[in-house]
């Protein structure tokens, strides 16, 4: 057995810096999607102004939990995880860590700012314009450095599953981030240097954008919150993780399939037939090594599952592992063309990206920030549990609404597209089934409030951690537990 | 230094590592995850032998059953065509006067504009041609460009104000923008026009003089307006955009003008039939 005789130096400053980003971002995100949610129940709520219209205001929804909020979680997280499980300090310290993350924050602001006046590559989460994916592309690589930095240094003779998740990770929406951002300035034929084009025209197009959609899920909301996973749940459990060679074949498993999922978002579309069915294949291939990681979250518990009545921040955690399970079984099931004919276009998609980004990678989140708190603060623990529980329930009451209502109404959608009279007309216009998803979106929104209040709810309960509060129960609870 | 311990709950050996604290244990793989993981794999084994799968040099691999997304279409558009083609052959053999007189045309001709028109027209006109700001009522009896049968289908066919040779044009004049009359006319002929809307011409006023010589001409003497050049009645209560009177100043100045695209450019000629008898019979057909 290893023993830490000399304590390592972490560089927490940075860690602390990106948690409160995480928290900042995610309300921003959150307070976001609910108001476009409005907008889609309410089409007042546009304003009949340019710059709040749904159409910009969306992209901003999307860069702000995906990457302002996660991304801020994923730098937390990892470059903390890395710090301890390779008992070394973070590589190029304060000084590299404090660049990308101000960098890091300015790019966030940038970028919404861009969408708000108009400019956008109009590829779904690619947004950002040509200059703003260079800055995004020195970012990136700056966190390659300090993380493989950190690895190459390790006192630890092996790295860390969690580290491998985070690897796999950074190099891949590197890959990603530079192929389906191939784009010419039209400046270079006349016209603004704000503006530019995809190399790739057509289906070309739409195929590299879904190879770069889809496996930001993977990569991004898959692997480096698995990473995640890998960490908290053992900690806080503290039990050893359930199956190191399932963690090994399922990386693997992983991050092979993955990549080649991206063509199931195009089915029944000027896509070859050769090139849909690689995609569906593959994407229910995939099933089994995503179904590994949620085997090796939840089995973990075996011997902890009590701690599941008295710990609401690991009834974060598991709950998410669950939610995992479940987008990742109804992803698969997505991808198969007969299923896809009726869910493609639909609301079910959009419930279906929530339950993983709510239920998922939100939950992840905030069982890491809970735990990471505290640490990072040196307080024994979060200023009131109790507090996380009732962030708990009411987020999670929030994710049911959410997704039961989207998918009561995007199956309704598909169903109503599809229907034909007795005389072989449409039984249904567009606008009759907008119409009767009114209520469903309503409850939509309904669900993203409890989803914000459950968020301010954390951001109380952190500000009282960070300023060294203890609530009235906890310290009760210790007074007992002392007896 | 790798130390293997033993886990006393799951009676598996840990591996021997351990990163700040966390060990992992030494688990095989769950069979069932194993078996199902395979399955999946046979699964989709079997799936690229009988459909189209892998790219090659020169092509793809076509498949056992040689299905193609586009075949699979054309077969499903003809199986619909021919589904409805008892009725639309002799859709396309009628002419719309014919199809109203025929009460099976009539009630299929109902019931495929009824979907035509809310996939194509509802977006302007409202459901069942409700109507908005800007956009006419096709439920009432008020008419910009008549409301027979044959106006009707020839509207829906060349639409308004738009590129195609046989669209309706027509332009009422900037009478303010253009300096045409002056804002103490074109505020009197605005009064006029409401006291024409309320069935009480304000006979000998100044507003009386300004719109026999400026409006009637298209508008009539009577405010009953003219089909032929679009101009709408305003000897009642219907208004495009609204009946205040600043909107009708804000009219007379400089006056709005809807357009509606050629819907023969967009739909075939069967459909635009179904549709002219489907608005016809919304209401004020005439």
């Amino acid at each position: 057995m290893s023993i830490n005789t000399e304590a390592t130096p972490y560089c927490d400053d940075v860690i602390q810096k990106f948690t409160i980003a995480a928290v900042f971002w995610g309300v921003v995100g959150f307070l976001a999607g609910d108001f476009i949610a409005l907008q889609l129940a309410f089409p007042v709520l546009n304003l009949d102004l340019e710059w709040t219209s749904f159409g910009r205001l969306r992209p901003v929804h999307t860069s702000a939990v995906i990457f302002a909020f996660g991304g801020n979680v994923l730098f937390a997280t990892s470059l903390y995880i890395a710090q301890r499980t390779c008992r070394a300090s973070l590589f190029g310290g304060s000084g590299l860590g404090g660049f990308i993350f101000f960098n890091f924050q300015a790019f966030i602001v940038a970028a919404a700012l861009s969408y708000v006046l108009g400019f956008s590559q109009g590829q779904e989460y690619a947004e950002p314009e040509w200059w703003l994916d260079l800055w995004l592309t020195v970012i990136w690589v700056a966190y390659l450095i300090a993380f493989a930095g950190t690895i190459m240094k390790r006192k630890e003779p092996h790295i860390y599953v969690a580290n491998w998740f985070f690897f796999a990770m950074i190099l891949t929406i590197a890959m990603l981030h530079l192929g389906n951002n191939v784009a010419v300035p039209v400046a270079l034929f006349g016209g603004s240097w704000m503006k530019s084009y995809n190399v790739f025209g057509g289906v070309q197009n739409a195929m590299t954008q879904w190879w770069y959609g889809h496996n930001a899920v993977g990569f991004f909301l898959t692997a480096g919150f698995l990473g995640i996973m890998y960490y908290f749940v053992p900690k806080r459990a503290e039990r050893p993780v359930y199956s190191y060679r399932l963690s090994i074949v399922h990386f693997w498993a992983l991050i092979f399939l993955y990549i080649w999922a991206g063509p199931h978002h195009l089915h029944y579309t000027a896509l070859p037939d050769w090139a849909q069915t690689l995609g569906m294949t593959f994407s229910v291939m995939l099933w089994m090594p995503s179904w590994g990681g949620m085997i090796n979250g939840l089995m973990t518990l075996s011997g902890a599952w009590d701690k599941l009545r008295t710990d609401p921040v690991m009834r974060f955690l598991v709950s998410s592992v669950a939610f995992y399970g479940m987008s990742t079984f109804e992803g698969p099931m997505m991808s198969i063309k007969a299923v896809n004919s009726l869910s493609h276009y639909t609301d079910w998609g959009i419930g279906h990206v929530h339950s993983g980004a709510l239920g998922w990678v939100a939950f992840v989140s905030f069982g890491a920030l809970y735990y990471l708190v505290p640490k990072l603060w040196g307080r024994k623990e979060m200023y009131s549990l109790k507090l996380v529980g009732v962030h708990f329930w009411i987020a999670t009451v929030g994710i049911v609404l959410y997704i039961t209502a989207m998918w009561i109404s995007g199956i309704m959608q598909g169903l109503m597209w599809r229907a034909y009279d007795s005389l072989g007309f449409l039984q249904y216009s567009f606008i009759e089934t907008v119409e009767a998803m009114h209520p469903y979106y309503v409850i939509r929104a309904l669900g993203g409030l409890l989803f914000v209040i459950g968020s301010l709810v954390m951001v109380y309960n952190v500000i009282k951690t960070i300023k060294g509060d203890v609530a009235d129960e906890a310290l009760a609870s210790a007074a007992s537990g002392a007896r | 230094m790798a130390t293997v311990e033993k886990d006393s709950v799951s009676g598996q050996n840990t591996t021997g590592h351990e990163w700040d604290g966390i060990k992992e244990l030494n688990t095989p793989l769950p069979k069932w995850w194993v078996y199902v993981f395979w399955a999946t794999v046979i699964w989709a084994i079997g799936y690229w032998v009988m459909m189209p799968a892998w790219p090659t040099l020169n092509g793809y691999t076509a498949g056992y059953l040689g299905y193609s997304s586009r075949g699979t279409l054309d077969a499903e558009l003809v199986a619909q065509k021919k589904g409805r083609s008892a009725w639309l052959s002799k859709i396309e053999a009628s002419d719309v006067a014919a199809i109203e007189k025929d009460k099976d045309l009539l009630r299929y001709a109902m019931a495929g504009g009824k979907i035509a028109f809310n996939e194509n027209c509802a977006a302007c006109h409202g459901v069942g041609g409700v109507g908005a700001y800007g956009f006419p009522t096709l439920a009432d009896d008020e008419w910009l460009w008549g409301g027979t049968l044959a106006d009707i289908e020839q509207t829906i066919k060349y639409g308004v104000r738009n590129a195609n040779a046989n669209s309706r044009q027509s332009e009422m004049p900037k009478f303010g923008a253009d300096g045409l009359l002056k804002p103490e006319q074109i505020s009197a002929v605005s009064d006029y026009v409401l006291s024409l809307a309320s069935k009480a011409p304000a006979k000998g006023s100044a507003g009386e003089t300004v719109y026999a010589e400026n409006c009637a001409a298209c508008h009539a003497d009577d405010g009953a307006g003219m089909a032929a050049v679009g101009a709408p009645a305003l000897n009642n209560q219907i208004w495009l955009y609204k009946g205040t009177k600043d909107a009708i100043v804000a009219q007379v100045t400089k006056p709005k003008h809807g357009a509606m695209p050629a819907w023969s450019e967009r739909l075939d000629a069967s459909t635009v039939k179904m549709l002219a008898v489907y608005v016809h019979n919304l209401g004020g057909g005439k």
